[in-house]
């Protein structure tokens, strides 16, 4: 237990400035039309697009692979470098100043209507204009919304910083002239999953690496894959940080700056969206027309965006001691390789430092704390002067001990702060004299009604999740207390760590960190006066028993949802699954139960947490996957 | 190929004599076209007995004509003159007497330095700084009777305990000395060796054998732990021709020759070996041997390894030879093998046939302009089959205003390839053409015959700038490694990103130099240099800083792909990379070779293993 802990509320975070506050006292056309010169990476010889897409057909690593495809499949080798020279026009971007300009012209005009203001920390900005010129750079941002990559970009623009190119996913594409426009604007086209295709692979990696190693743009991806639904942080993907790390563990670039952005919304676009979603509503395509459908969205006031570009990771000092380079001496670099174990087990680390980086800086408004406090009564009404507002104080001062990013307007009577953060949110609350509560009508025996519970109980918990990374670790601990038999400290560690191994598809928690987890949960809790720890065991105080009946409270959904999918697994699902029937079937059970008054959450409903539940399943062998039918 | 009377006796000396010359060119300063040494007619016939040594010998108190405790001839210095110019010294080098103006500017802004603060060394240290010596009497006794010198004089004695390591020489010029052989022996010939060597097992005393001192690895340091007398074997005595072969087109040389000796005597033949390293005025034929050297011109001669024919030496069991001159053996694994670089740690080579070739008809310099590092290494492996140096960021004087101005070239990134081409004339012109022709194509410019000669004079005295720098708060070094081609520009450019990382994160107060050159080509890869010095003013204790430094682009060698070594040998500075670089059972396979042929440490220098 030689765990040491940095006092998180020591830890040094820049402040913000409204970048919106100056579009609206002049002219949004000015701006768009400003002299735009970017610093650029020392080591830059710039080229056109043109030029770029030569150098990664002619690239060594191309020509094998075409090599290989065309002796695999018997075609000309001509054929198959024109298949490849397909796949990159397909994919490849066409940043266009014009088009950037013309964004940025759009956006604001966008922004100001939507949003109160874009907090952007300029210290971050700073660190990044030098991390550009020393090192090429790879922009890590969270994925919480379409508008994140059009907001970094607009950010970039802002602050005169080079441009980054963007990988986008193909569904974009299928909207017509936005797609182009897109590119247009930095965004290149990846197909959602190209597994086998080795031709499609090579180009692709090829081109991100070119761009990077050459500096000829910053390269930006999201870590997550995808949108996170629920606004937890989705477990990493590696596909693309194995690409970017490559040319640094092969020795192409001296070093790679990885720069981990958190953008925060007060309130998500996407927000109902989202909840139908996770319902099994099915996504509505991407199209032109669908967002001008979304122009509704326009009247509405979303609050404020706070971005936070975070310190720049040097990739070259996150893999110092760790990945031995010298493995790649032996066969020429540009024939492809899967990574080695300590390769891949580097990525994953690094993975999910950065999503944990990008965690930490994520900016909670004051209603992630309303929402989490609503959702833990939604049975009930609460007094919104002095129940919720004492309530909120008390948790904000909770949150902060633990050193969450809390944007709390300190000089603001808290009354005010908990009233306009209503406000903001007033489809989600109701609101009758003087009494709150989620606005979720008393449900009836319909699943219709049930439904629409729902709805409303995913868009808050999308809130609420916003602050479990800062809750997580104690949360854990102090179910884990709950469900053990005793106190006796080995016990309470058990407990924690099965918990936390059970739910390591549903929260980031690192790869091979139970200890370091337990140790900072039992570090803050005793801090905060919650727990007392001996030798032998661990106890609850007097004072701590509010805080962990909030804790186990903000756990019991999670751990209702992963029973209740065993009780299903145990009970109804005698005939084998498929992957595709398991939601709905999953689906209808609870419905059944929560109609029947056994469930308590509506929250379990959420497929992200069914599908994740499966996974956790699959993972510890509770269930097992066959060729053609889940079986368990 | 071999003697080819067309030649006619005349031409052949009118050819002996430029040659000579040009050597000179780069060696020596004409002393008003008055040759001391005159090339002698060759008769076409088979051995020439006993070509003898009239010239000048490395004298056994070598301190009488070079520097304890730095590079080369005590009479010749860079230093600066009391206007504050620059002058190199002396009247050996072409070099020598002349003024180099822009020489402080160019120390003043690549180091930060001042002639204002001067780091002076300090005095020969008198005999009693240093440690009386361990004598075995029994083994001095019997040493007497065979008549060997020997010398347990301190002054002898500190010459010989070190290399040309950056720790070392400071060491010296700081007064400090550790621990130092306590006898140095001039064996003559190959009998004297085994003599001594029969005496060192018989009495448990330390052989350390050395040749031209001019290691820098490390390897000629005593190890302190060392309780035995330790005993130098200096070999500079041995230092004959013994014959000539014509025929076979070999000469057998006794081991303590240097480099330019052996050049000189055959020259005087009318042949030359083609090894020229850039130690070549000190460094010793057993040494090369021992440490596996690499001249400039090895595209045309080769390396060390295809230079012998055959090694004879003398090891705690016996004398090790093969029975033959056979141009190649399939006989199992290579015995000369288990030598070459075996680092003074199994025996002391005495006697190596060698090939030599005719003196090269014609020789001509020549350089390129290129207008930056990655042109020029993409035209050397083009031209891989020409002797060629490249020089990256090295500023040329008369061009450098017509480059930058009128082709548009980065002075801060151009850079220069020497090139030297050797053979007939005709070929020699055609070649000429055609190597600047591939230049063309990389967007090089020709830039005459002079820079061409200056580089490769360059790296003759570049090892006597380092003690100028020295005087003055800098301190530097230059290592080497090998490379497969793709891995040539990612290495030069992140081993020169470390070392300016690492000297800023070791608190380095001024910005480092730190840059490399190509010195060598292969089929496969190439040899390059790296270049590393600063100002460590402000800084406690310079010497661990360099070593750290050192210590981390040497790391990053390694990461990217480069060798331990090309040729400087592992020593004792760079043992600890060995096992990962042979593997575990390569090392295995190095021990039991020592612990066959040399059971009791005998040759106990500890080197490489």
């Amino acid at each position: 237990f030689l765990y040491v802990h940095r006092d998180p509320m020591l830890k040094k975070r820049d402040d913000f400035e409204d970048i919106l506050e100056e579009r609206r006292n002049c002219s949004d056309l000015r701006y768009a039309l400003k002299c735009y010169t970017p610093v650029v990476y020392k080591g830059l010889t710039p080229c056109k697009a043109g030029v770029l897409k030569n150098m990664v057909l002619q690239s060594d690593q191309l020509h094998y692979v075409i090599n290989q495809v065309s002796k695999e499949t018997g075609k000309a080798p001509e054929d198959v470098q024109e298949e490849a020279s397909a796949i990159l026009e397909e994919m490849a971007h066409r940043m266009q100043l014009s088009t950037v300009r013309f964004f940025a012209f759009t956006l604001c005009k966008v922004f100001k209507t939507l949003f109160r203001s874009i907090c952007v920390n300029e210290e971050g900005i700073q660190r990044l204009q030098q991390a550009i010129q020393e090192h090429p750079v790879v922009l890590l941002p969270s994925h919480r919304s379409y508008m994140d990559f059009l907001l970094m970009s607009y950010i970039l623009f802002t602050y005169d910083l080079a441009l980054p190119v963007i990988a986008a996913g193909m569904d974009f594409m299928g909207m017509k002239i936005v797609g182009e426009m897109l590119r247009m604007s930095g965004a290149f086209f990846i197909r959602r999953s190209f597994g086998g295709d080795k031709l499609y692979w090579a180009v692709f990696s090829e081109y991100v690496k070119t761009i990077l190693k050459n500096g000829l743009a910053p390269v930006e991806f999201f870590l997550e894959g995808t949108r996170s639904r629920t606004a937890k942080s989705l477990t990493p993907k590696l596909g693309l940080l194995n690409i970017v790390m490559d040319p640094f563990l092969k020795g192409e670039v001296f070093d790679i700056n990885v720069v981990p952005v958190s953008i925060s919304y007060e309130r998500i676009l996407e927000e109902t969206l989202y909840a139908r979603e996770l319902l099994g509503v099915p996504k509505p395509k991407e199209s032109t027309s669908g967002l001008f459908k979304a122009r509704r969205v326009l009247s509405e006031d979303y609050g404020s965006i706070h971005v936070y570009f975070g310190q720049p990771v040097s990739v070259r000092s996150l893999a110092e001691g760790r990945v031995n380079r010298c493995q790649f001496n032996l066969t020429p670099r540009h024939i492809p390789k899967r990574p080695s174990d300590d390769v891949h087990s580097f990525v994953n680390a690094a993975a999910y430092r950065l999503v944990r980086a990008q965690e930490e800086n994520m900016v909670l408004k004051p209603w992630v704390l309303l929402a989490s406090l609503l959702l833990q009564n939604h049975h009930q009404d609460l007094d919104q002067d002095r129940a919720l507002t004492e309530e909120a104080l008390w948790l904000r001062d909770v949150c902060r001990q633990y050193g969450a990013f809390l944007h709390w307007p300190d000089h603001v009577p808290p009354s005010e702060v908990v009233s306009s953060s209503l406000d903001l949110h007033r489809g989600l609350v109701r609101i009758s004299e003087g009494r709150v509560r989620l606005a979720v009508e008393h449900a009836g025996p319909s699943e219709e009604q049930l439904l629409n519970q729902a709805v409303v109980v995913l868009s808050c918990a999308s809130y609420r999740n916003q602050a479990l990374h800062v809750f997580l670790r104690p949360a854990l601990l102090a179910s884990a207390m709950h469900i053990a038999t005793s106190s006796n400290k080995q016990e309470v560690f058990n407990s924690f760590s099965f918990l936390r191994n059970m739910f390591s598809n549903e929260f980031i928690l690192c790869p091979g960190a139970t200890m370091q987890d337990f140790e900072e949960a039992c570090f803050l809790l005793v801090k905060t006066g919650v727990l007392q720890i001996t030798e032998q065991e661990v106890l609850s105080t007097h004072r701590g028993h509010r805080t962990l009946a909030f804790l186990t409270r903000m756990m019991d959904p999670f751990l209702q949802g992963y029973q209740v999918i065993c009780m299903f697994l145990c009970e109804e699902a005698s005939e084998a699954l498929t992957e595709k029937t398991f939601i709905p079937a999953v689906r209808g059970f609870m419905v059944k139960q929560l109609l029947s008054g056994r469930l308590r959450y509506t929250e379990v409903l959420s497929s992200d947490l069914q599908k994740n539940a499966l996974a956790a399943l699959l993972r510890l062998g509770a269930v097992l996957k066959t060729k053609g039918y889940v079986d368990y | 190929m071999a003697s080819n009377s067309s030649g006619g006796s005349s031409d052949r000396q009118r050819i002996a004599q430029q040659r000579l010359s040009i050597i000179a060119g780069h060696l020596q300063r004409p002393e008003d076209g008055e040759w001391a040494i005159g090339a002698e007619e060759c008769k076409a016939q088979g051995s020439k007995p006993n070509v003898s040594s009239k010239g000048r010998t490395v004298p056994r108190r070598r301190q009488e004509i070079m520097k304890w405790n730095g590079w080369g001839y005590v009479d010749s210095k860079f230093q600066f003159n009391k206007k504050g110019q620059a002058e190199f010294t002396g009247k050996r080098y072409r070099l020598s007497g002349m003024v180099m103006p822009a020489l402080k500017e160019w120390f003043e802004s690549t180091f930060g330095a001042s002639l204002q603060h001067k780091t002076p060394a300090s005095a020969i240290p008198n005999s009693s700084a240093v440690q009386p010596p361990i004598l075995n009497e029994a083994f001095v006794e019997d040493l007497k009777s065979t008549g060997i010198p020997f010398s347990q004089d301190a002054e002898d004695r500190v010459f010989r305990a070190h290399g040309h390591c950056l720790h070392e020489i400071f060491a010296l010029r700081e007064g400090k000395v550790g621990r130092v052989p306590d006898m140095v022996v001039w064996p003559s010939n190959h009998n004297d060796v085994v003599k001594i060597v029969e005496l060192a097992c018989k009495h448990n005393v330390c052989l350390i054998p050395y040749g031209g001192g001019t290691s820098v690895s490390s390897a000629l340091e005593c190890p302190p732990e060392e309780t035995r007398t330790i005993v130098s074997v200096d070999t500079s005595q041995m230092n004959r021709i013994l014959w000539i072969d014509e025929k076979n087109l070999t000469a057998h040389v006794e081991a303590g020759i240097v480099g330019q000796e052996l050049e000189r005597l055959l020259n005087e033949s009318g042949y030359c070996t083609g090894h020229e390293p850039d130690s070549m005025e000190f460094s010793s034929l057993g040494g090369w041997v021992a440490t596996r050297a690499s001249g400039m011109k090895k595209n045309i001669y080769g390396n060390i390894e295809d230079l012998v024919v055959h090694i004879r030496m003398v090891t705690p069991q016996g004398v090790i030879e093969k029975s033959c001159q056979g141009p190649r053996m399939s006989t199992g694994p290579d015995i000369h093998h288990f030598i070459l670089g075996s680092e003074g740690t199994l025996g002391v080579v005495t006697e190596v046939t060698m090939k030599i070739r005719p003196m090269p008809e014609y020789q001509k310099y020549g350089s390129v302009v290129f207008p930056n590092f990655e042109q020029g290494v993409a035209c050397l492996r083009e031209v891989l089959t020409l002797i060629t140096n490249v020089f990256a960021g090295h500023a040329l004087k008369p061009q450098k205003f017509y480059i930058t101005k009128f082709k548009g070239f980065d002075p801060n990134r151009l850079c220069v390839a020497t090139l030297l081409f050797e053979g007939d004339r005709e070929r020699v012109l055609q070649h000429e053409k055609q190597v600047y022709d591939i230049a063309a194509k990389f967007g090089g410019l020709a830039a005459g015959e002079d820079n061409g000669q200056r580089g490769y004079m360059l790296t003759f005295v570049i090892a006597y700038l380092r003690d100028l720098g020295m005087d003055y708060y800098v301190i530097g070094e230059s290592f080497e490694t090998s490379v497969p081609w793709d891995r040539v520009l990612d290495i030069c450019r992140n081993v020169k990103e470390r070392i300016i990382r690492e000297c800023k994160e070791r608190g380095v107060q001024f910005p480092p130099l730190s840059t490399c050159r190509v010195t060598q080509t292969y089929d496969a890869g190439a040899c390059v240099y790296f270049y590393f010095a600063f100002n460590y003013r402000g800084l406690s204790d310079p010497v661990h800083v360099y070593e750290q430094v050192e210590h981390a682009a040497r790391d990053e060698i390694l990461a990217n792909g480069g060798s331990l070594s090309h040729h400087h040998g592992v020593g004792k500075l760079r043992k600890e990379w060995m096992r990962e670089t042979v593997s575990r059972v390569g090392m295995g396979m190095l021990k039991s070779v020592k612990d066959y042929v040399d059971p009791g440490n005998i040759f106990g220098n500890r080197n490489l293993l």
